[in-house]
């Protein structure tokens, strides 16, 4: 069997529900991060799969894949920061006890 | 033949004196410098002797008109346009000769009368002269747009001048009243110009005339628009049932009553209906509702001139009743025989106008009841009173005498029992004015305003005698221009005078018959009974007032009360209708309909809000599956409906 474009997105999708789901079930503020960077890196490889098998000649998606990586980065930076911004106000990162924006 | 440049001249005139009284020479002269008098007085005597030529040179043209050539003010989009133009013919001139020369003799007057105002002097003649120059322009105008402006111009100055004297209450309240209640009869002015407007596509006087003759013009719209033109003249010549402002008018200066609320302003309703005349002539309805108002009105209002103790009020009353004669005359005689009753009345009761102020200059007050005995000390004011009050009641042969008969002729030959209304008021005329003579220049002084001292009176100064001898004179002899039928001539209305020149006119007015009746003769003896009457009751006393208001007595207080007609309307309709009523209904609907609107709109908003916030919960996760939710109903759609 050979490896076509659609198998690349069927794992970039599934990779991206999976990060969906934890982040929407997950407790955990630290783990819906890392949720988070599972659904940008499923795009990632989507975004590869779309630039190898349809613009073989260009690299545009393989540059976007690098950008989105970069913005991750920073992402994760911001987000800890937040995280632990949240923890020394509320000795405790379960997200949902973080409701003080509520009616 | 007058240049026609001159034409325009007359009118302009009083606006320069206008402008430069009002804009240009007040910051360098005092406000009670005479300066302002001579000023506008020099314009307005220019305009008279232009207007004088003016009037011989339409009495020799051809057609008695002579043309002035318009100026295009401007041209609307479907091709209409609209001219700035003037009108001269023989009914204009006349209007002219009578605006600039009562005008004239006024201001002179004025020049003693105000003398004592300190502060108003400038402001007085600048309204004056505005004025003038409005009701010249009003005369003057050739289409009904700028006819409807100088004619909202002659009331607004009637509105400033009535209020003359704003800091008492009861002249700012008559100049709100005189402007308001003309301002119902101006509606259906307004009214009826746009009805004419939108059924020809012309403001033009002269085109509007000949689509009425021509036929084109005819049937309801006419006689609507008719009706509105005389709602107008309703409201400015204070016929019934407009006729209440006219009264309290009489708060203003007495030079200004004398001007605008006898001799030109309140005649402009008249002049409109002349000037429209071809409107009512095709509709019937229109002439007879004319008729009937004016008929109405003359006995009416002279029947409220009987007990006023006020001598202004009882001019005004009689002026009430002069109009609705002229009113009459036009419908039953056409545009001759109401506008030479205008042209007589005009100075006769200008003079008596100025007489009262006269009067009142030398006691301080307007109440007859505090006069008394004055022909003494004032002789030059009784003599030129005596002569107005003798043309008023139609004594022959004052200028009175030949106007009301004509109005008595032609009455007589369409409207019988208008006929009789108007022959009742030539008694109750004749009478309500000597009884003003009576309790004014005879019997014992009693006491005027403050000094009460019978020496304190004095006869006004030459400033003042010299307009009231004037115009006496013309009292006398305005008459005299129709005795041979010359007036009629002029105005175009051939007919049923035969020639027998000047002094036959003058003395076969004894022996004149109409329909086998000496009219002109009895006219004239009921004018004779109605003074006897009076002489009888206030200088005899075989009858006393007293004894009459007894028997007489609801009669008499139904009568004084002005026929309860400013109860009627400030507490039925101003008080009752208006405010309880319609305004409360408005108040109502603004507060529950239009605010419960607004109110309703933002409850719902609150209520709303107040119902839906709790879906924020602040759960971030549980708003990111909302959103996934969204994305996926999204996608789904664009998948199947896209």
């Amino acid at each position: 069997m050979t490896i076509g474009l659609e198998h690349y997105l069927v794992l970039s999708a599934v990779l991206f529900c999976i990060g969906l789901y934890g982040a929407l079930t997950k407790r955990n503020a630290v783990i819906i991060l890392m949720c988070i960077e599972l659904m940008l890196n499923s795009v990632n490889i989507s975004l590869v799969a779309f630039s190898s098998y349809i613009v073989p000649l260009l690299l545009t998606g393989q540059v976007f894949a690098i950008f989105v990586m970069v913005v991750a980065a920073a992402e994760v930076a911001v987000g800890l920061a937040i995280i632990l911004a949240i923890y020394r106000g509320l000795t405790d990162i379960d997200a949902s006890n973080i409701n003080l924006m509520k009616w | 033949m007058i240049p026609y440049q001159l034409v325009w001249l007359i009118m302009l005139l009083p606006l320069f004196s206008f402008i430069v009284n009002g804009l240009i020479v007040r910051p360098f002269i005092k406000p009670k410098s005479r300066v302002y008098g001579y000023i506008t007085v020099g314009a307005i005597g220019v305009s008279a002797v232009l207007s004088i030529w003016a009037l011989f040179s339409v009495m020799s043209a051809s057609h008695h008109e002579i043309p002035v050539p318009d100026v295009t003010w401007m041209v609307l989009e479907n091709g209409v346009t609209i001219h700035l133009g003037l009108i001269l013919d023989s009914l204009t001139a006349v209007m002219l000769v009578v605006v600039t020369v009562v005008s004239l003799m006024v201001q002179i007057y004025s020049l003693g009368y105000m003398h004592g105002d300190e502060a108003g002097y400038y402001r007085y003649y600048t309204w004056m002269s505005l004025f003038t120059f409005s009701m010249l322009g009003l005369v003057l105008s050739d289409n009904l747009l700028f006819t409807f402006v100088f004619w909202e111009m002659v009331g607004l100055c009637s509105y400033l001048l009535i209020g003359f004297w704003f800091h008492r209450k009861s002249a700012a309240d008559a100049a709100k009243k005189a402007f308001i209640v003309t301002r119902i009869g101006d509606f259906g002015f307004l009214a009826a110009i746009l009805i004419l407007f939108f059924n020809t596509g012309t403001f033009d006087i002269a085109a509007l005339h000949g689509l009425v003759i021509a036929g084109t013009l005819g049937g309801t719209v006419l006689m609507w628009a008719a009706i509105g033109i005389f709602a107008g003249a309703v409201g400015k010549s204070a016929q019934f049932p407009l006729h209440v402002w006219l009264p309290d008018a009489m708060e203003g200066p007495t030079p200004v009553s004398a001007l605008i609320h006898a001799a030109t302003m309140v005649a402009a309703g008249v002049f409109l209906v002349a000037r429209m005349f071809p409107l009512f002539e095709y509709s019937t309805a229109a002439l007879t509702t004319v008729a009937i108002i004016g008929g109405f009105t003359a006995i009416f209002a002279a029947t409220m001139g009987l007990v006023m103790n006020d001598i202004k009020r009882v001019l005004a009353y009689s002026t009430v009743s002069q109009l609705g004669y002229m009113m009459l005359g036009l419908a039953t005689g056409g545009v001759a025989v109401g506008i030479f009753h205008l042209f007589t009345h005009a100075f006769f009761k200008a003079l008596l106008f100025l007489g009262s102020g006269s009067v009142s200059h030398s006691t301080g007050t307007f109440d007859m009841r505090l006069m008394g005995g004055l022909r003494k000390t004032m002789p030059w004011t009784y003599a030129t009173f005596l002569i107005g009050s003798l043309s008023l009641a139609g004594i022959w042969p004052l200028a009175g005498f030949w106007s009301k008969d004509e109005i008595l002729i032609s009455s007589l030959a369409n409207q019988p029992v208008l006929f009789w209304l108007a022959m009742i008021t030539v008694f109750l005329t004749a009478f309500y004015m000597f009884r003003a003579i009576f309790m004014t220049f005879h019997g014992e002084y009693r006491g005027g305003d403050e000094s009460g001292d019978y020496k304190h009176t004095h006869e006004s100064p030459l400033v003042m005698v010299g307009p009231l001898v004037l115009l006496a004179i013309l009292a006398v002899i305005a008459g005299w221009w129709n005795v041979a039928g010359g007036f009629n001539e002029v105005m175009g209305a051939h007919g049923h005078e035969e020639t027998r020149g000047f002094f036959g006119g003058l003395f076969g007015a004894f022996t004149h018959t109409v329909q086998g009746v000496p009219l002109p003769l009895i006219s004239l003896l009921v004018g004779l009974f109605g003074i006897f009457s009076a002489y009888t009751i206030y200088i005899k006393k075989w009858i006393t007032a007293e004894s009459l208001g007894r028997v007489f007595g609801p009669l008499y207080t139904l009568v004084s009360r002005k026929y309860f007609f400013d109860e009627l309307y400030e507490n039925i309709i101003v008080k009752l209708a208006l405010m309880k009523g319609l305004f409360t209904g408005f108040t109502l609907f603004d507060s529950k309909g239009i605010d419960g609107t607004v109110d309703g709109v933002s409850d719902v908003v609150i209520s709303g809000g107040q119902a839906i916030r709790h879906a924020q919960t602040g759960q971030l996760q549980l708003y990111g599956l909302f959103i996934g939710i969204g994305v996926v109903i999204i996608s789904l759609c664009v998948y199947f409906f896209g």
